[in-house]
């Protein structure tokens, strides 16, 4: 699979071809159709919202948002940027109900605090992981990113943001950088190890949920069918110090230690560990 | 651009973001379109205690709409009075800004509008 953000950049790489292709390509639509379908189910809106699409092209994912019907909570307004005039440009010539923004995610998002009840971006944020010259960095686009939508998000808000990772580096980049920013973050895989897995980090803006439901992803997916949990903060707190210095699992995590160093180490058997006998 | 939207857009340049002359942006030469969209009460209702009313009341004026009223209509009004509602929401979803500029009252900076897309893009050296 070829990576377009490896190449170039996004506003470059969207020319009106580029842009046009991916707007009129069935099967595009179809994907895009079914992940933002996904995101709104993570959103869990009741009720009509004001939500930021981040990344929103030619309004793809928006026109799903206005026509979410009135007993499932919508229809939802929206507000559109992205960083593509030509994606813009189909968006327009589509007449999408939302509102288009030319701006780039990676300088922030310049709304007032507490503005969004949700935000959404499909397909988009994988793009931050790239800088286009030597005056900006990934981690900076990043963290500009993340700090200004958090701050755009009214408390409580969530945001679902679907990506396409390049490796664990760049997931572990993005979450990491979504924690810095105050976001309660989680991340969602849809058929995982499968050529068509879909990352979805799933954010949360302060405050608890509502009756003793944790408010960040685990709290979220409470309830939805087929998803296995998988918590790597509760086994890094019992990690440590669970393991009794002088026990057999403490020698075997040494040596194990050791042999990582280069040491030479003797093989584990069963009687590594073990008292000696008593000797007269 | 809807003029609920900018209710809610503040300028993007960095050292705008700790002074309050940056929001509201102060539209000028410009060129107003209506749409027309379907009234959704439940939606104004969800909006009306984040709106900034004083903003709006400036957005509006500089427009070149009748005077709002002083006070915001509390949610109780609004759900009573068809009128006021029908009101706001020809303000705030149905009037657009088509063309023209947007002028941060802080730094002065000109975000060009047009088609209704409003330009964000910054040059690095004021992000």
């Amino acid at each position: 699979m070829s990576r377009p953000e490896d190449t170039l950049l996004a506003d470059v790489h969207y020319d009106d071809v580029e842009a046009r292709k991916y707007t009129t390509s069935s099967r595009i639509q179809n994907i895009q159709a079914s992940m933002t379908r996904r995101a709104l189910e993570l959103l869990d809106l009741k009720s009509p919202s004001l939500i930021l699409d981040i990344g929103c092209g030619s309004g793809l994912s928006g026109e799903i948002l206005s026509d979410v019907p009135e007993d499932e909570g919508g229809p939802h307004v929206w507000i559109g940027m992205d960083i593509s005039p030509s994606m813009l440009d189909v968006a327009l010539q589509r007449d999408v109900e939302g509102d288009l923004f030319l701006a780039d995610m990676g300088q922030g998002v310049p709304f007032r605090a507490g503005t969004f009840d949700a935000a959404i971006s499909i397909s988009a944020i994988q793009w931050l992981c790239n800088a286009e010259n030597s005056e900006t960095s990934p981690a900076g686009r990043l963290s500009r990113f993340f700090n200004g939508l958090y701050a755009s998000l009214k408390r409580g808000g969530r945001a679902v943001c679907q990506f396409y990772p390049k490796n664990d580096t760049q997931k572990q980049m993005i979450t990491s950088a979504a924690v810095k920013a105050g976001f309660g973050a989680g991340l969602l895989e849809d058929d995982p190890e499968t050529k068509n897995v879909k990352v979805y980090l799933v954010l949360t803006a302060g405050s608890a949920g509502e009756g003793g439901k944790s408010s960040d992803i685990t709290g979220i997916v409470e309830g939805m069918e087929d998803v296995d949990v998988l918590d790597n903060r509760r086994k890094g707190k019992t990690g440590k110090g669970e393991i009794k210095k002088g026990s057999k699992a403490w020698i075997i995590k040494k040596k194990e230690q050791m042999e990582r160093k280069g040491k030479v180490v003797k093989s584990t058997s069963k009687y590594t560990g073990r008292k000696r006998r008593i000797q007269f | 651009m809807k003029v609920l939207t900018l209710n809610f857009l503040t300028c993007a340049v960095r050292a705008c973001k700790s002074s309050s002359d940056s929001f509201p942006l102060h539209p000028k030469d410009a060129e107003l379109a209506s749409d027309d969209v379907e009234v959704n009460p439940q939606l104004l209702v969800n909006l009306l205690p984040r709106l900034d009313w004083k903003a709006l009341r400036t957005t509006s004026a500089e427009l070149g709409f009748p005077q709002l009223p002083e006070q915001p209509p509390t949610i109780e009004e609004l759900q009573a009075d068809e009128k006021t509602l029908k009101d706001l929401h020809s303000l705030l979803m149905e009037t657009n800004l088509m063309e023209g500029k947007l002028v941060c009252g802080h730094c002065g900076h000109e975000y060009a509008v047009r088609e209704g897309i409003p330009n964000f893009l910054l040059p690095s050296h004021l992000v």
